[in-house]
């Protein structure tokens, strides 16, 4: 009798301590840490690089939203090249925060209805000629954002003469300025969201599990790099995905000039946040280098973040000697897209093997052992 | 040597009487009578060919040995209630839809391919095995529930080789064991309803053949461990600790090299030892409390699900049968029933001379002992290639992550273009395959096939692999000149994949 009870207490004891103290999903954090501070990183990348990314980001849709009622009450030369410069800075800015797919952004489907690219020309001239569309409906995803600006602001007639004369009408004005505040409601949106609670809730998620933050910034940040940056920007205008080129899927086509200094920008934001370097540039914080380093060095093993940044730099090099328009570039002289395709692609291999594997990155909540 | 062997045989007439259901209609009463004549004389042709055949009198001796039921009994009702919990939490966990129903693709088993996600009544098989795991719980319809249950669970478990899990291949092959085995024969409703199916004694050997399985199950896993990385690299728990610093106690020691040295040795020394400690009467409750901590360690470090639950439920058949018999006494009171029905002293027939079932379970048990080590008829490293690496208790032994770009040719015109591979697979499906040869080369064909079908002509495959095996830099995997159209699986392993550079 005595053996039962104690074989039972044997038994009873480690499941009570292991039932309060776990639970399938550990997405809530504990303040114990690694010896690199999981937690120091998440407010190093929130404070000083995805906040005021998107700082800057909502600063520049408000000028471009001035610039709009501008231009709807007076449309003129001036004002509509006041308009495009405002688009191309917010635009720019936009490169800094499409990779922070995560909370509210995720949610509302930020990207989504920011940039999907190419924009349908026949859908936004449905949508401006009936005037009865809605633009939450994911079949608007291609009606709306910044390539349908590019489209409105430079592609919708032959030239400058042309494109005022049809934005002067009251339906395209109305179509346009209602584009623009939206793009600039939906981002308010996330970037209110980070300063009021997510902030918190991010930092604070520390864990590890496919749910916590580092696992999840540094899947959609991979996910971005592939999708995004790698395929979207490059690869599928240049045919990687399709066998033949396709000119007309580079970001912003209609104003021709722009598609180089865009995929710029994402790059410079894509290795700012693997460097932990601030938005603007005055400070270094805590990153996935650092932390990579950190787990080389436990373990002994290779360099690998030092070989990233290498890869980088030859891509980097590679870029430069493109045509400010990628469209021009892909049409021209489509190998010299493919070599930075390429460049590109090297490092995913880095990232997405070398780098996940020293962080040990849940793909997914599922039962999966090593096996 | 006949006449000696037989007389270790109990008399026949303590069998129990077959003949007692004497059907009333004669016309009907032929056939059981043929039946029984039939089945006699099996049993003479056994009893006497295998007797004659086998040479060892100890063993035919320990065949008829006997011992009480209880810890068998014990063993189907937790076993039967575990599985209907996990059954839950999978469908609760929304892992049906995820894993079986949303994938456009799924990866198949060789010589499964027949079962297919999209073509199988899934719910059905989850709402199957969900029931006969209760039916089993109870012992309600018994032996129709184990059946049930070994094809469903086993079914799902072929719908798609991306979830496989060696803990869901052990509770196939304990299913598998348990169809051959009178689990019902005590404290059970069948056998509190029917006295011909109550049974208090059962041969020792129903319980051994358990207790054997497991043993298997740990000393691979055991052995399997003795590489070098596991032993003197503390791969790959060294890569995976770090992340657990939330574990309580032991968290802040999750990044120390000696931290991780520690449960790679324990680990194996746990697993070469633990049957023996539980096996010997003196060291059993140490032997346990070993397991409870192991299992719940690794129930709190890693995503293995019911695995922890099932393996301190099983080893509990280690414990003597009066220890069971009390535990469900205690059960049988709680629910309010009288457990005196149970002591009825009779004896199973099961296993007296071999039975069909016997002698299929001896066939699948030496099954089971060669086939965990056929890597070793195969080229190459088995942590490379992976061949023979499944269904062998390799449990938790590599950190292998892979990447894998597909690149779709025209072998005419040399025109080309690569694969996103999100747009076939599930992220898990997309992580699973790229370092794993099967499934780079069923996915190869799958989407050959698929270009051919939308018009592509002269469709060549070729992937462009990377894989990084325990914390080594990422190594190219696949050669990346193989048509994977024109390949197979062995050309594949045995040619096609790189060297594998330690």
């Amino acid at each position: 009798m005595r053996s039962i009870i104690r074989s039972l207490i044997i038994l009873a004891l480690p499941i009570a301590v292991l039932w309060s103290c776990t639970d399938d999903d550990n997405s809530e954090g504990k303040n114990v840490q690694d010896t690199f501070n999981r937690q120091m990183m998440l407010t190093g990348i929130a404070d000083e690089i995805i906040i005021p990314s998107f700082e800057h980001y909502v600063s520049k849709l408000e000028g471009f939203r001035v610039a709009g009622d501008q231009f709807s009450l007076e449309a003129s030369m001036p004002t509509l090249e006041q308009l495009r410069l405002t688009y191309l800075s917010a635009y720019k800015a936009w490169q800094h925060v499409s990779m922070f797919d995560i909370g509210k952004a995720e949610e509302t489907k930020l990207r989504n209805y920011t940039n999907i690219y190419p924009t349908d020309p026949n859908v936004i001239e449905g949508n401006i000629s009936n005037q009865n569309y809605n633009l939450l409906l994911p079949s608007n995803y291609v009606a709306q954002g910044f390539p349908a600006l590019d489209y409105l602001l430079y592609g919708v007639g032959q030239n400058d003469a042309d494109i005022l004369s049809i934005l002067e009408s009251n339906a395209y004005r109305s179509y346009l300025s209602e584009l623009i505040n939206r793009l600039h409601d939906i981002g308010k949106d996330v970037l209110d969201d980070w300063k009021s609670e997510f902030r918190t809730t991010f930092i604070n998620n520390n864990g590890s599990s496919a749910t916590a933050s580092v696992d999840k910034l540094v899947n959609d940040y991979l996910f971005y790099y592939e999708k995004f940056f790698r395929a979207g920007k490059i690869g599928i205008p240049a045919g990687v995905f399709s066998g033949t080129p396709i000119s007309t899927s580079v970001e912003a086509p209609y104003s021709n000039r722009y598609s180089k200094e865009l995929f710029q920008e994402s790059f410079v934001a894509v290795q700012n946040l693997f460097r932990g370097i601030s938005f603007d540039g005055s400070t270094t914080v805590s990153s996935l280098e650092d932390y990579l380093q950190h787990i080389q060095e436990l373990n002994q093993t290779e360099d690998v973040a030092q070989k990233i940044l290498d890869q980088w730099s030859l891509a980097e090099a590679q870029v430069n000697s493109l045509s400010n328009s990628f469209k021009e570039q892909v049409e021209t002289d489509n190998i010299k897209m493919l070599e930075v395709y390429d460049e590109i692609q090297r490092a995913v291999v880095l990232l997405k093997v070398d780098m996940l594997c020293s962080f040990n990155i849940q793909v997914d909540y599922i039962d999966a052992d090593g096996d | 040597m006949h006449q000696e062997l037989n007389n270790l045989y109990p008399k026949l007439d303590l069998l129990p009487n077959l003949s007692v259901r004497e059907p009333t209609m004669i016309a009907t009463a032929i056939r059981p009578n043929l039946f029984l004549d039939l089945k006699q004389n099996l049993r003479r042709f056994r009893k006497q060919h295998f007797s004659s055949w086998c040479p060892n009198s100890g063993l035919t001796q320990y065949l008829n040995k006997n011992t009480k039921a209880a810890p068998l009994a014990v063993f189907r009702i937790l076993f039967g209630l575990l599985m209907l919990i996990a059954v839950i939490r999978f469908w609760y966990n929304g892992w049906i839809e995820k894993l079986y129903i949303d994938p456009l693709f799924h990866f198949h088993y060789s010589g499964f391919s027949f079962i297919d996600a999209s073509s199988s009544p899934v719910y059905l098989l989850f709402v199957l095995s969900g029931i006969s795991a209760a039916f089993v719980c109870f012992g309600y319809k018994y032996r129709i529930a184990i059946i049930v249950f070994f094809f469903s669970f086993t079914w799902i478990e072929l719908l798609d080789k991306t979830t496989y899990l060696n803990h869901y291949y052990f509770v196939s092959v304990i299913a598998f064991i348990l169809m051959f085995l009178p689990a019902h024969c005590t404290f059970s409703i069948d056998a509190f309803r029917h006295d011909d199916l109550r049974y208090e004694f059962i041969p020792s050997w129903n319980i051994d053949i358990l207790k054997l399985m497991l043993a298997i199950v740990y000393i691979y896993a055991g052995l399997a461990k003795l590489n070098s990385d596991w032993m003197f690299h503390a791969m790959p728990l060294s890569l995976w600790l770090p992340s657990k610093f939330e574990v309580p106690l032991l968290g802040s020691w999750m990044h120390e090299k000696w931290m991780h040295y520690l449960f790679s040795w324990a680990g194996a020394i746990y697993d070469i030892f633990i049957v023996a400690l539980l096996l010997c009467k003196s060291t059993r409750l140490f032997g346990f409390a070993a397991v409870v901590i192991f299992h719940l360690l690794t129930r709190v470090l890693f995503p293995i699900g019911m695995f922890p639950y099932i393996m301190i439920a099983a080893s509990l058949i280690f414990f003597s049968p009066s220890w069971h018999l009390r535990i469900l006494n205690k059960l049988t009171t709680l629910f309010g029933i009288n457990g005196d029905v149970f002591s009825n002293g009779k004896r199973t027939s099961f296993g007296r001379p071999p039975s069909i079932s016997l002698i299929l379970l001896s066939a699948f048990m030496c099954f089971q002992l060669i086939f965990p080590l056929r890597h070793f008829i195969f080229p190459g490293n088995v942590y490379w290639t992976e061949r023979g690496y499944r269904f062998s208790w390799r449990v938790m032994l590599m950190e292998k992550t892979g990447y894998a770009n597909f690149k779709i040719v025209n072998g005419v015109t040399g025109n080309r273009f690569y694969i996103q591979n999100g747009d076939f697979l599930t992220a898990f499906q997309e992580k699973q395959m790229a370092t794993q040869p099967d499934f780079i080369l069923e996915y190869g064909k799958f989407l050959g096939k698929h270009f051919a079908e939308q018009g592509h002509e002269h469709v060549e495959v070729y992937v462009e692999s990377y894989v990084a095996l325990n914390g080594r830099a990422s190594q190219p995997y696949v050669r990346s000149d193989v048509d994977l159209m024109k390949t197979t699986y062995t050309k594949l392993c045995n040619q096609y994949l790189t060297p594998f550079n330690e």
